[in-house]
């Protein structure tokens, strides 16, 4: 039983992670409809600012985690702006196999410009948050893992707020129902798509320093892994649907672990894809997505 | 106050509209008619700046707006009420005529505009929380009227407001459309397939065919022009 709840709140960790970069895959193609791939690596830029900040802030403190994860987030939302101003909106008009390809090729030029700027060789993550292990009823809890649950639920309840409840986030959801209408009511896409970029991107970072909290070896490939991870959650929640990708990738986070926990655990990534398989097999749209018939 | 000259648009290699050239004075209704594929939509898109033209210009208010962004040509006071209605399905009524005001700041003028939109459509206040992509075809064509009036505009263009619309609720739109237009000051360009309607409540008609204009006048003589009701009106009883 005990090992359960510890498996439980370790999976908790694990998605909740996945839940932070999944979600701006699904938001970025709810709105533009394709798949950003350079978003694995915006994660990655978000875990090596947290390493810059944090080394120079005191170790083992709340304020000095929470200063360096604000800067990641910060860095991130500007670099997700800039791509996309930079790099996807010259394209948009075209076919959308131009952005795609071209997603594929600046997330190649993150990786490749990190390894020339950062270095290739792994570094240590300094263990900015005070790292404690905490007892309670024979279950031990890190303080990263309470950390990383608690910040996760934080951003993902404000980004619930922001996407639900303010002007910008009902005009990102109209602009992702329809395009044309939302400009003929007046809104700018441009500046909704920037302000999707910048919360996705934020989210991504703050994914990245928590990844880095609890796998702390950071490298420029390490977006790689947990990057398909969390474009699988998006997919499996249905891509495009908010509250599906943070599903998804809780049930990703959850599989993966009690599969790692078990005797099949060499076999955990493949099981974690053959339980997207199946559960597409059944839910084409994913778990909350919904094929909608487009109208001509 | 809308003035629309030698509007050419293409899609790719097929063009859609040669030469057009249209008047909208204000405070009136004036109605583009015609046949499917003969530019009607085009025209519209291309005005509230969804669509390029190749060449010629559009101006409001004494303004080129050929070239503008369409959220700034809705800033400068035209709404469009886009054909098959467009609304916001997964959106509540609430939330689409909140996304109607969008460019609005002013919460007081907001709110007065919102008590107009219910006014003229006490269907909507009942639907309020409900979210618009489960309402009738009548009842989204009022959202999606009510949307763009929530933008406060000077020139309201509607595509096919009876397009996929129960019969009863057709003339319970083109009264309001009449009101609209009576009681705002708000011109409107409506496009329709139903001539005889659109030709009874507009003052003057312009004739659409395969993307150039065939006849325009005043709307009285056109519903007696014996080559139109061959065209468009012929077979099609008055509705008494």
């Amino acid at each position: 039983m005990s090992e359960f709840l510890q498996q439980l709140i370790n999976g908790l960790s694990l998605g909740a992670i996945y839940a932070l970069i999944a979600l701006g895959y699904t938001m970025v193609y709810g709105v533009l409809r394709f798949i950003n791939f350079a978003h694995s690596d915006v994660f990655m830029v978000g875990a090596f600012i947290g390493y810059y900040v944090g080394r120079h802030l005191p170790e083992g403190t709340v304020w000095g985690g929470l200063i360096a994860m604000a800067a990641a987030m910060a860095g991130c939302a500007v670099l997700g702006i800039g791509i996309e101003r930079l790099v996807y909106r010259p394209l948009r008009s075209g076919p959308t196999l131009n952005v795609l390809i071209t997603a594929i090729g600046m997330s190649l030029f993150l990786e490749y410009s990190g390894q020339l700027v950062f270095g290739a060789t792994p570094r240590a993550f300094p263990s900015i948050f005070p790292a404690k292990l905490i007892e309670v009823h024979g279950l031990i809890v890190s303080m990263n893992q309470v950390i990383v649950i608690v910040v996760a639920a934080v951003l993902m309840v404000a980004l619930e707020f922001a996407v639900f409840k303010t002007k910008i986030g009902t005009a990102m959801r109209a602009v992702a129902l329809n395009p044309k209408a939302a400009q003929l009511v007046g809104i700018n896409i441009d500046v909704v798509i920037s302000f999707t970029f910048g919360l996705g991107s934020a989210l991504a970072g703050a994914g990245g320093v928590l990844y880095a909290l609890n796998y702390p070896s950071i490298d420029p490939l390490m977006g790689l892994v947990p990057g398909l991870k969390a474009f699988v959650a998006a997919v499996l929640g249905g891509v495009g649907n908010i509250p599906g990708a943070a599903l998804g990738a809780l049930i990703l986070g959850m599989v993966e672990t009690f599969v790692d926990g078990s005797r099949w655990s060499t076999y955990k990534d493949a099981i974690a894809f053959a339980t997207l398989i199946g559960i597409l097999l059944f839910r084409p749209a994913g778990l909350l997505g919904r094929f909608t018939a487009e109208k001509v | 106050m809308l003035e629309v000259s030698e509007l050419f648009v293409s899609y790719g290699a097929i063009s859609a509209l040669r030469g057009i050239s249209l008047k909208v004075d204000h405070g009136s209704i004036v109605t583009l008619i015609g046949g499917n594929g003969a530019g009607k939509t085009t025209t519209l898109r291309t005005i509230s700046g969804l669509l390029r033209p190749r060449s010629g210009t559009v101006t409001f208010l004494g303004e080129n707006i050929t070239q503008l962004p369409a959220h700034k040509i809705v800033a400068r006071g035209i709404g469009h009420v886009p054909e098959g209605r467009m609304v916001f399905s997964n959106l509540t009524v609430n939330e689409n005529l909140a996304m109607g005001a969008y460019l609005c700041k002013d919460k007081a003028s907001i709110a007065r505009d919102r008590d107009y939109v219910f006014g003229i459509f006490p269907r909507l206040r009942e639907r309020l929380k409900q979210s618009a992509g489960t309402l009738s075809g009548g009842e989204q064509q009022m959202l999606a009227i009510g949307r763009a009036l929530m933008g406060e505009p000077k020139l309201l263009m509607l595509d096919e407001p009876s397009l996929g619309i129960a019969p009863r609720l057709i003339s319970t739109i083109f009264e309001k459309i009449v009101e609209i237009n009576r009681d705002r000051k708000i011109s409107i360009l409506l496009v329709e397939q139903n001539a005889n309607l659109a030709l009874e409540i507009s003052s003057h008609a312009y004739v659409l065919e395969t993307g150039s204009l065939s006849m325009d006048g005043a709307s009285a003589d056109l519903r007696m022009n014996p080559q139109l009701k061959a065209a468009y009106l012929g077979g099609y009883k008055q509705p008494k």
